[in-house]
């Protein structure tokens, strides 16, 4: 019987353990090894395709909605046959499931694809490979976090098929707004079960968040210090803490709401006079409600971020066959990030009537923002730099996300000035930037992790040549969509219009449209290409061998197989940093984690 | 046809399973694996990332050449004036940061695509160079930041000017009203409670400053050259005023009041006739035209800028810039609410 030699932190884990690693999971059951399954392997896989499910009906509804945007009016069987003769009659989409469909999109990627997937999938899978641990501190934890990020995923999906019709507030679901069921139908029970989703995906991103940061300080393999973590793990850990910190505060903020939603309280209400009568609510204010939700929504964008800048420097890294450039500011760059995400909510308020010197003092935090992430591109760049690049798929997305990161990011600095601010507030110029800076460069990180650690992931091998299509389709479409949306900003046009062809000012913008149009239909088709890449190398792609891109770090180590606990024996020591790519004197151009420091070699690390 | 279709799309599926069957067996043959990068594949993609580079530049160029005179007209308010000088200098600023990184980013990916030939140099950090990339950004930051704020002080100041016109906004579901106080300068207080079909902004009967306030809709008019103080309410959601020719905007919230103030520097009339708008009217009609709508001339407009509910897309006011004296006749003309209520 093989016993596993632990750092001694999960005694009743190698108890749980000891049968699998001799029977081979053959003991284990359907249900417990593929449904309820308590190995972070298999929760990472399960978090990831109901991500990939819940992006393809979000990624669908946005082009429902382009349709419209590029051809008001215009008959379209396409949004018939999706919608029915409710929503859809003739082709031609509702006004009201218009807003609803832009709601649920948003809520569906922000939340259930960029949260729950890219955390879910890449935490989950790699801090226990990463860090050198059997397993997450709590598997069984771990498992209740995916199966309630099931539930609310189930529910907010259900929530479309009611008779009023999902909630439709926008996804910041400003009240009163969202809190009057006279104000709009998809106030009804739409909002009802988009809160009820939304408090349960809260649980369980709580309860995956303790479990990523207990394991990474608790359960580190020995030799893994601190400073030789993956710059993934350190992403993935203040992720983690952003959300344990920011998440229970928009609990409170969907709490407050459903009360005075469900029990007549004036916490966001007051002198509303609505459907004929004077409401009783006096004395609350929406504007508590944008700080509420902003608190937890700021730092959401960052934990939307983190965990795909970390997954690109991982990428980069062993792809360019060169060390990170900069470990410890990229480190550094990250911890700012995280501390500073919590102090800058409030330029998402700049003109919600909020006083206008607390905006000077979010200018001020929001600006300074931009320098550790400006650290970061620079450092990427330079990683890239005298580099032996190996264009993997997964290198071409993390250079994408590279891309986007940038060319997203700057236009934060003109909409995080206050006074540039007020006009471009709410237009398209804010849905331009926060796509292609958090949207696109997430997604792409996602991208970048699934190609990368597919092997890990599924043992095969996914189709290169697919992939290389994939990711040009997708850049050249993305940047179609929403670099023009830049101009339909300056010219003022606001978010969230149904059409904009009762203003003659913006009769001139209907090419832009379409351009748009066109590039979000071509940019939804070329995920078909993944998706059969996706699915097909699942069954059928090539066996994996044990280290294909010739990485470091301690995941590369496990056997191409699947066991509960993933080292059969001993866990591996650590002796040096991550990032010994090309070293001077070595034999190969990579030296794995486990490898001891020679005489008087230098840990790269700064040890 | 139906069947047809059918058919097809399982002749399709039957090929394509075969064609994959195909490449699944021959995988044993070659001695590279397909998903090996190879140095043809690094070659390959290294110079597609150069290309991509032009591509994506030329279409940003190209954007800029075909859509930039779609933007909004030059501010028609005097701290809109400000406000479009800052943002070009911020524009231009970026403009160069998103050519410069970018071109980088690409250039690297080009020059350093891999072979199989070559290593790739060890080199871990620089103390120096992330100094250099720290401080640069933030001394770039400090006067973005500084002006930025000095201008936003000014713009958020209260209205001083003794002779300043206050006007109300009062949004609801979905429409704008505008509100004057009549001549005693006075906006009347309001409650929510006291609304009813004909006093629609819950005017409160027992305040007589309000019995000469002037309600109108569609169409507002205000005078060129004097500050305009804006006081804005919503009757129900959040609303936002939005008054993109004059760089302003703000919030509708229930439950409170909230003010913009600006000074607008045209008058409609001398606003149609700047050469910009000239021309950006120009295309906007020649696009009507081609869709058989009649031409149209500029107008100042309010928007709603906040996400309201169904009509959300369709609650507008036209605002007038008028000299002094038209404005005035103007004002004479529009009758005060207590009459209006009286015979209503």
């Amino acid at each position: 019987m093989a016993t596993p030699i632990n750092t001694g932190l999960e005694k009743d884990h190698l108890v749980h353990h000891d049968h699998v690693h001799d029977h081979d999971d053959h003991e284990q059951s359907f249900v417990s090894k593929y449904v309820f399954s308590m190995d972070h392997k298999v929760i990472s896989r399960q978090f990831l395709i109901t991500a990939v499910i819940m992006a393809v009906v979000a990624m669908t509804m946005s082009v429902i909605f382009r349709l419209q945007l590029a051809w008001p009016g215009e008959k379209f069987a396409f949004v018939n046959a999706l919608l029915g003769d409710k929503w859809g009659k003739d082709g031609i989409l509702d006004p009201n499931m218009y807003l609803a469909l832009v709601t649920i999109h948003g809520t569906i990627m922000v939340f259930f694809v960029l949260t729950g997937g890219l955390s879910g999938t890449f935490s989950n899978l790699l801090i226990p490979l990463q860090v050198g641990a059997r397993d997450m501190a709590s598997g069984f934890l771990n498992m209740l976090s995916y199966w309630f990020f099931f539930v609310s995923s189930v529910i907010m999906l259900a929530s479309c098929f009611i008779q009023d019709g999902p909630a439709s507030a926008g996804w910041t679901i400003y009240p009163p707004l969202s809190a009057l069921p006279e104000a709009i139908p998809g106030s009804k029970l739409g909002m009802t079960m988009w809160l009820i989703s939304m408090a349960i995906f809260i649980i369980s991103s709580l309860l995956g968040s303790l479990n990523y940061i207990i394991t990474v300080i608790n359960l580190r393999a020995k030799g893994m210090t601190m400073t030789r973590l993956p710059l993934s793990i350190w992403a993935f850990l203040v992720t983690a803490i952003l959300g344990v910190l920011s998440f229970p505060v928009l609990f409170s903020c969907a709490l407050l709401l459903i009360f005075d939603r469900s029990f007549n309280t004036s916490f966001y209400l007051s002198d509303i006079y609505i459907g004929g009568r004077p409401l009783d609510n006096v004395g609350g204010s929406p504007i508590l409600f944008e700080h509420l939700f902003w608190f937890l929504g700021h730092p959401e964008v960052y934990i939307v971020l983190l965990p795909a800048l970390g997954i690109a420097s991982e990428v980069i890294a062993t792809n360019s066959r060169k060390p990170i450039f900069g470990y410890r500011a990229m480190i550094g760059s990250i911890m700012a990030i995280g501390f500073l995400s919590f102090i800058v909510w409030g330029h998402h308020m700049f003109m919600t009537g909020m006083n206008p010197f607390l905006g000077s003092v979010f200018v001020f935090t929001t600006l300074l923002i931009a320098i550790p992430s400006a650290v970061k591109a620079f450092n990427y760049i330079t990683t890239m730099w005298k580099g032996n690049l190996q264009f993997t798929p997964a290198m071409l997305f993390a250079i994408g996300l590279v891309s986007s990161f940038i060319t997203g990011g700057v236009t934060g600095i003109i909409l995080a000035d206050s006074t540039l601010d007020i006009n471009v507030h709410d237009t398209y110029f804010v849905v331009a930037h926060f796509h292609i800076v958090m949207g696109l460069s997430a997604i792409f990180g996602m991208f970048a992790g699934v190609y990368h650690w597919f092997p890990k992931l599924f043992l095969r091998m996914m189709n290169k040549k697919l992939g290389y299509l994939h990711f040009w389709i997708t850049i050249t479409m993305a940047y179609g969509v929403f670099f023009p949306m830049h101009f339909l900003g300056l010219a003022g046009v606001p978010r969230r219009y149904y059409t904009n062809s009762n203003f003659p000012m913006f009769d001139n913008l209907v090419d832009i449209n379409e351009i748009v149009t066109y590039c979000a239909i071509i940019g939804a088709l070329g995920q078909l290409v993944f998706l059969f890449n996706f699915f097909y190398s699942m069954f059928r792609g090539e066996r994996a061998p044990q280290n294909p891109w010739n990485a470091n770090s301690l995941e590369w180590t496990t056997p191409m197989a699947h066991i509960h606990g993933n080292w059969p024996g001993e866990l591996p020591t650590v002796h040096r940093w991550a990032y010994d790519y090309s070293k001077p004197g070595q034999a190969r151009d990579f030296v794995p984690q486990t490898v001891p420091l020679a005489e008087g070699e230098e840990d790269g690390g700064g040890h | 046809m139906n069947l047809l279709v059918l058919l097809a799309i399982v002749l399709l599926i039957i090929a394509g399973h075969q064609l994959l069957k195909i490449i699944e067996l021959s995988r044993g043959l070659k001695k590279t694996k397909e998903w090996q990068v190879t140095d043809t594949d690094n070659n390959m993609m290294g110079k597609v990332m150069l290309a991509f580079m032009i591509v994506f530049f030329v279409f940003f160029f190209w954007q800029i050449e075909r859509w930039i005179d779609r933007s909004l007209p030059p501010a028609a308010s005097v701290h809109g004036k400000l406000i479009d000088q800052l943002w070009d200098a911020n524009m231009y600023l970026i403009t160069v940061i998103f050519l410069v990184t970018n071109f980088f980013l690409f250039w690297f990916a080009y020059k350093y695509r891999g072979n199989s030939k070559r290593k790739a140099v060890y080199y871990a950090h620089n103390n120096k160079l992330e100094m250099i990339w720290t401080v640069v950004p933030a001394v770039a930051l400090a006067f973005i930041i500084i002006f930025g704020l000095k201008y936003w002080n000014e713009i958020m100041a209260d209205a001083k000017d003794p002779n300043k016109v206050v006007v109300e906004l009062y949004a609801k579901q979905f429409d704008w009203t505008a509100r004057f106080p009549g001549k005693d300068g006075k906006l009347g207080e309001s409650d929510y409670r006291q609304i009813t079909g004909s006093n629609s902004v819950g005017l409160d009967s027992t305040d007589v400053a309000g019995n000469d306030d002037v309600l109108v809709k569609n169409e507002m008019h205000i005078p060129v050259n004097r500050e305009i103080e804006l006081n804005i309410r919503s009757r129900d959601v959040i609303h936002s005023a939005y008054l993109p020719h004059f760089r302003a905007q703000m919030n509708a919230v229930p439950g409170m009041i909230t003010y913009f103030k600006f000074i607008p520097n045209k008058t409609t009339v001398e606003m149609r006739k700047d050469p910009y708008t000239v021309k950006m009217m120009d295309g906007i009609n020649k696009q009507r035209a081609l869709n058989g709508k009649e031409p149209i001339e500029f107008d100042y407009l309010l928007l709603c800028n906040k996400i309201c509910g169904v009509s959300h897309f369709n609650m507008q006011m036209t605002i007038i810039v008028d000299t002094e004296a038209d404005y005035t006749k103007w004002l004479a003309t529009q009758k005060a609410y207590k009459t209006v209520a009286v015979k209503q």
